[in-house]
């Protein structure tokens, strides 16, 4: 080896950066996607791009059309975020970039999307016209139009290529499989009046049905073929007078807590829980108001509930052991969502009428950080795209 | 005993009382009910209104309908749908603001 003299090094410095840049690809930051994420600005069509280990935004995208209600799923390598607006506009997103790499308004009016397990197609449920439309993920060319006569929710991927999703009008759930060159739909019919929502466990084997019309859930086991409808927590409401619901709750993933998957009772201040596998009722959880996402932290430790019109300015936190609520806080007016970080360690809560979102350590339960938003929604970390039917 | 002339005038007055719109909301109130047109029927409906899980319920479509007929369906919902009752939380005032403001929208 020898050493460089001292009035070359910069000479030699220069020319390694020039080796550099000749090597390295032009495009983006040298930043990993991991700790990223996105927040709906819901009332201005824009998203911010979130970085979980600084607690801020670093950066907006603006011109994603009516974001009031939107959903987001992320490409496997984390590069890619697809955004599904209510107009009817899925979005592709490059978060290095923070920039548009391709829109397409594919309905009138929609309300979910998820990306296949492959990560090659990106499926839009609308509701009108009613149906899914499935897009190849790198150019949003339609691959497949499943009209279904019926506002279509509860859309989720499971393994095999395959599309589950459910009908509002018509009480029915299909399941859409596009391993092959034509799509095969299998239809469930009997689930219930008017599913609302559905989740897929995070093993992808169990679709359970929120329904707005029945009063109980309807659960279906997609490793038998065909799958039949089973309905869980039957009568759960019939104890009391259901209560005007004035937002419907939503199925996510992360209802698994422990032993117990945890949902939403509609029209009643509840959170029920059941046995994981036998799907019976294990207990109830009275809470301050209707819930409208039930979220148990990624080890199931606790539940994180928010709340509809008018009780949405508090979050309370139940213990997934004694079934109990051990803490109750006011983050603000208009509570919209939470996001767990993959390992739990903190919850990002959007607080609409505060124009922000605030950061909490799910251990200590304090406030940890929060940043400036405009009427933030949903937020969504990358970590999503490693988890079935997100 | 009042004049036949004063009884009509009474009578009228009465009868305009009886007919004219509840008073308006305070202007603070009317920044409320915005707010909760946009955002909470919006949960439904769709923040713009065009319609989501609920149909489109800008002007444009309303204006079809019987604006005394509208202002029931706010406040006892329609039963065997989504639509909630909201007398809970709106009086006949907010209401009768409300399905004005949905009608000059577009």
């Amino acid at each position: 080896m020898t050493l460089i003299p001292f009035f070359r090094a910069p000479f030699a410095a220069l020319a390694l950066c020039l080796a550099a840049a000749l090597v390295l690809p032009a495009q983006g930051h040298a930043q990993a996607t991991g700790d990223l994420g996105l927040v709906i600005e819901r009332a201005t069509g824009s998203v911010l791009v979130i970085d979980q280990s600084e607690h801020r935004s670093i950066g907006e995208i603006t011109g994603l059309g009516d974001l009031s209600h939107a959903t987001v799923v992320y490409s496997p390598d984390e590069n890619f975020a697809y955004v599904f607006g209510r107009d009817g506009g899925l979005t592709k997103v490059d978060i290095l970039k923070q920039k548009i790499v391709h829109r397409v308004v594919q309905a009138g009016n929609s309300i979910g999307g998820a990306i296949s397990d492959d990560g090659r197609l990106v499926a839009v449920s609308n509701y009108d016209p009613g149906g899914i439309k499935v897009f190849d993920a790198d150019t949003l060319e339609l691959v497949a139009d499943i009209p279904t006569g019926s506002k279509t929710i509860g859309l989720v991927d499971v393994p095999g290529r395959k599309f589950v999703f459910s009908l509002w009008d018509k009480g029915e759930t299909w399941i859409a499989d596009l391993s092959g060159a034509t799509p095969k739909i299998a239809r469930i019919t009997g689930i219930g009046k008017n599913p609302y929502d559905a989740l897929v466990t995070p093993d992808g084997r169990t679709y359970i049905v929120g329904l707005f019309g029945e009063d109980h859930l309807t659960a279906l086991d997609l490793w038998q073929d065909p799958p039949l409808p089973r309905v869980i927590l039957p009568g759960y409401g019939k104890h009391e007078a259901r209560l005007p619901v004035y937002k419907m709750p939503h199925m996510e993933g992360w209802a698994l807590a422990g032993d117990n998957l945890v949902f939403p009772a509609v029209g009643h201040h509840e959170v029920l829980w059941v046995d994981s596998r036998t799907l019976k009722e294990t207990g109830r959880t009275p809470t301050y108001g209707q819930p409208v996402f039930v979220r148990a932290r990624p080890d199931g430790r606790q539940v994180w509930v928010n709340f509809a019109h008018p009780l949405n300015d508090k979050v309370q936190v139940i213990d997934t052991l004694t079934k109990k609520v051990i803490h109750t806080f006011t983050p603000g007016p208009a509570v919209l969502h939470m996001e767990f970080t993959a390992r739990g360690n903190e919850v990002w809560i959007s607080v609409r009428d505060l124009n922000k979102v605030e950061i909490y350590n799910t251990q200590t339960l304090k406030k940890v950080g929060e940043f400036a938003a405009q009427s933030p929604s949903g937020i969504f970390f990358t970590s999503r795209a490693h988890h079935i039917g997100l | 005993m009042p004049s036949r002339a004063t009884l009509a005038v009474m009578v009228a007055l009465a009868c305009s009382a009886a007919q004219a719109a509840p008073t308006s909301p305070t202007s603070a109130r009317q920044k409320a009910l915005e707010n909760l047109v946009r955002q909470d029927c919006g949960s439904c409906h769709g923040m713009t209104l065009k319609g989501g899980l609920g149909p489109d319920i800008r002007g444009t479509r309303l204006r079809a309908f019987d604006p005394a007929a509208l202002e029931q369906i706010i406040l006892n919902g329609v039963p065997g749908t989504a639509m909630p009752p909201w007398r809970p939380e709106l009086n006949e005032r907010d209401v009768h603001w409300i399905v004005q403001y949905l009608l000059e929208t577009k």
